[in-house]
């Protein structure tokens, strides 16, 4: 029996509630109040910043993009001379930024892992290092830090004549870092080229193994291969070219260094601070990671004949990645917004060279929009890449 | 009856092998319990000869503790701790009144109260929220003042750790409730609603901190009626609180999700309000359940609050950076830098501590043993 019926019953008539309780109707009625209120404020706030912009003489528009900017920017990896516009600083400063969160991110995975790996590790003292290590960068400020790496380049460290020399060839001194590069030969292109070449073919050939192991359950050395295909197909193209390598050397010249690939103190201190801080963070990410994996996992593992090296492989990484990936990608986000700090600093970044243009502009409003819309769309490209990513590592329910 | 037939007298039972017992067996278990294992135990060991002893010699053997200026420091080749001594109040407490700095002090150890009663569970709830407002309401008007015999000053004086401290504090509290009504507002069916939250939340966290502060400190004058002004201070708690709102809001969120659908729908069914569903069954549980990344987001908060040196704000770090442009202390960066970046290491520390307790201690209805 229905309650329709039941009410038909017992004699009580039906009655439709009043409309003001009528939820799709009170769910309208709030949106339009939250709307109109938004639509109000936001008018009110335009209105107050045009008045104010027309009084204090401040033009409005993304015009000023195309006009001279007129100030020098210590590096750059494109083409650049204050006779350029201001649109052009903006762009060397995306690269900037770019550069330094994409070898920042890789290199603060890879200090980031050893670490976490560190911190499980049985041995006594190289755990309490790098706790240490966790515990001491985590629970202090990066500006603090950055500030820090600055001053003990521009401080501390000696001039270029008593450069400090970490490795062979490598100096550190107030002027920056210098270290050798190879000069650019033709043949270094096909290089390249054979590179791709045996990615491809590793790529193949474990899809053909794959698919020979499923149909016949006959085993191929698919690792083996592709690494002497990595390795061995460009060191073949080198061999055969000649082996055309010099060094670009830094020398000693007066009072510089001449020769060598130098790199300002502020984009070193930058990095380093970057690395270290977020290496810390992913550290503790990669140690939870293995430890959401339990001991019974492994344990099955070796219980069904796999070797370390193929059990790690096979059963413990593909586990540990799926808790790792989603917040490593906050991790690589934070990174990247991180690197925003160098305007404290003085590395020409995205943000220190928009804040330089509103500063001669005048046009703060603009200015902030630019900088905005170009995190907001590395935040949102490294997120997209990532989700990517992380379909392939997640959970398959079948 | 056992067929097992024990011996008639006990053997005494025999010492486990030496190697395994006392400091020799922690060693070998430890630290060499493999050739691999040895082989970083020996470069750990070398990495920790080449840097602590002179590490140790520069800040306690070589240092000076007392000096009238810096050239007595620069004579010998330790730390210069003669430097903080000179210049702690004012790293501490910035430009304040010298005579007057009695008032930061007490309201660094308000702020510590408040801490220090937020780990007490029994108090977790409204009395909570009554403290954190007491406290903060405190905390104001010590720093103003002009009451009681005590001379107003204005905030471009508020300085050093009471202002990183204030700036945290105040961005948590107003943060919170602007939170929760984003992740309520995230959750929520009516699609302008969500919209909207999703687009604040995501607008705010995909970019960085400082952009939102310069935002702040340039935009927020321009948004005003022209003739008002706006406190340089309160700009930037503006733009901390704001920031703050969408990292807290998805942390609710979570919290809001975890909450099993039977508590809503007994909830709907005892015939509750929206408002009193949440306030009285959803948002309790959800709000305990999150405690632990709350905690961390407030030590993040208190970490940010250093960002503000950018636009030029007298914080702790700010305090630090300005004592070394002194013509008579210059060049002693790692002192003043040690000692604030101690402070900063002890309530970080201390907070992430309590955290990772609370963590275990709340779930440990849902984990196994062993």
């Amino acid at each position: 029996m229905t309650i329709e019926s039941s009410r038909r019953d017992i004699g009580i008539a039906p009655t439709a509630p009043a409309f003001w309780n009528n939820p799709s109707i009170r769910a309208l009625f709030y949106q339009l109040v939250l709307v109109g209120g938004v639509i109000a404020v936001g008018a009110y706030l335009v209105h107050n910043t045009l008045e104010n912009l027309a009084r204090q003489g401040i033009a409005t528009g993304f015009g000023f993009l195309h006009r001279e900017a007129a100030f020098e920017i210590g590096e750059s990896l494109i083409e650049y001379s204050p006779a350029d516009t201001y649109g052009r600083a903006l762009l060397v400063g995306l690269l900037n930024t770019l550069c330094v969160a994409g070898i920042g991110v890789v290199l603060a995975t890879i200090l980031g892992t050893i670490m976490g790996i560190a911190r499980l590790s049985t041995n006594w003292l190289i755990h309490k290092l790098a706790a240490f290590y966790v515990e001491t960068v985590r629970n202090v400020p990066l500006l603090l830090q950055l500030i820090v790496w600055w001053d003990i380049l521009r401080v501390s460290a000696p001039g270029p004549r008593e450069a400090w020399q970490v490795l062979p060839d490598v100096f550190v001194s107030n002027r920056g870092v210098v270290f050798p590069l190879p000069v650019y030969h033709p043949l270094y292109a096909w290089i390249g080229l054979a590179l791709v070449i045996a990615i491809a073919a590793s790529i193949y050939v474990k899809r053909w193994a794959h698919a020979r192991q499923m149909a016949t359950g006959e085993q191929f050395p698919v690792l083996r291969t592709s690494a002497a295909l990595i390795i061995g197909l460009p060191l073949l193209v080198f061999v055969i070219g000649g082996m055309p390598f010099t060094l670009d050397k830094p020398e000693l010249r007066g009072f510089n260094f001449s020769g060598g690939h130098v790199v300002s103190p502020e984009f070193v201190a930058l990095l380093v601070g970057l690395v270290v801080y977020t290496g810390a963070f992913i550290a503790e990410i990669v140690r939870a990671g293995i430890l959401a994996v339990s001991w019974g996992q492994s344990e099955a593992a070796s219980a069904l004949g796999l070797r370390r090296g193929l059990a790690l492989r096979l059963v413990v990484l593909p586990q540990a990645l799926r808790v790792i990936v989603p917040p490593m990608t906050s991790q690589y986000l934070n990174l990247t917004k991180n690197s925003s700090l160098a305007v404290a600093i003085g590395f020409p970044d995205v943000t220190s060279i928009g804040n330089t243009t509103m500063n001669q502009t005048g046009q703060a409003i603009e200015g902030i929009a630019a900088i905005m819309v170009v995190y907001l769309t590395i935040s949102l490209l490294i997120s997209m890449f990532m989700n990517w990513y992380n379909r392939f590592v997640r959970l398959v329910e079948r | 009856m056992s067929d097992i037939t024990q011996p008639e007298i006990a053997l005494p039972s025999e010492k486990p092998p030496a190697a395994t017992l006392g400091a020799i067996g922690w060693l070998r278990t430890n630290l060499f319990n493999s050739i691999s294992n040895t082989l970083l135990t020996l470069f750990a060991f070398y990495l920790i000869v080449v840097l602590v002893p002179p590490l140790f010699r520069w800040m306690f053997i070589d240092s000076t503790w007392i000096a009238s200026s810096g050239k007595d420091c620069r004579a010998s080749a330790g730390a210069c701790w003669a430097f903080i001594g000179e210049w702690y109040r004012f790293i501490l407490f910035g430009r304040f009144p010298y005579a007057e700095q009695w008032r930061p002090l007490i309201v660094i150890f308000v702020f510590i109260a408040m801490f220090l009663a937020s780990c007490d569970r029994r108090l977790w709830g409204g009395k909570l929220i009554a403290i954190w407002l007491g406290g903060g309401a405190l905390a104001i008007a010590l720093m103003f003042g002009g009451f009681l015999g005590m001379t107003y000053v204005e905030t471009s004086l508020w300085n050093g750790l009471p202002l990183t401290l204030i700036l945290a504090v105040f961005g948590m509290l107003f943060a919170f409730p602007l939170a929760i009504m984003l992740a309520l507002g995230r959750r929520s069916n009516m699609p302008a609603v969500h919209s909207l939250s999703v687009a604040y939340i995501e607008l705010i966290r995909g970019v960085p901190l400082i952009t939102i502060l310069f935002m702040a400190s340039v935009m927020l004058p321009l948004f005003l009626p022209s003739g008002t002004t706006i406190d340089k201070l309160l700009r930037a708690q503006i733009a901390i609180i704001l920031f703050a709102a969408a990292y807290l809001a998805e942390i609710i969120r979570g919290g809001l999700q975890a909450i099993p659908k039977g508590q809503y729908e007994a909830a709907d069914a005892l015939g509750l309000s929206y408002a009193r569903k949440m306030r009285l069954v959803i948002l309790p549980q959800a709000l305990t359940m999150v405690i632990p990344p709350l905690v961390n987001t407030f030590i993040g908060t208190f970490k940010d609050t250093s960002l503000v040196l950018i636009i030029g704000l007298f914080d702790l770090l700010t305090t630090a950076n300005t004592s070394l442009t002194d013509a008579n202390w210059r060049g002693f960066y790692w002192e003043a830098y040690m000692f604030v970046g101690a402070i900063y290491w002890c309530f970080c520390f201390f907070m992430s501590k309590y955290s990772q307790y609370l963590e275990r201690d709340l779930n440990r209805t849902n984990l196994r043993r062993g």
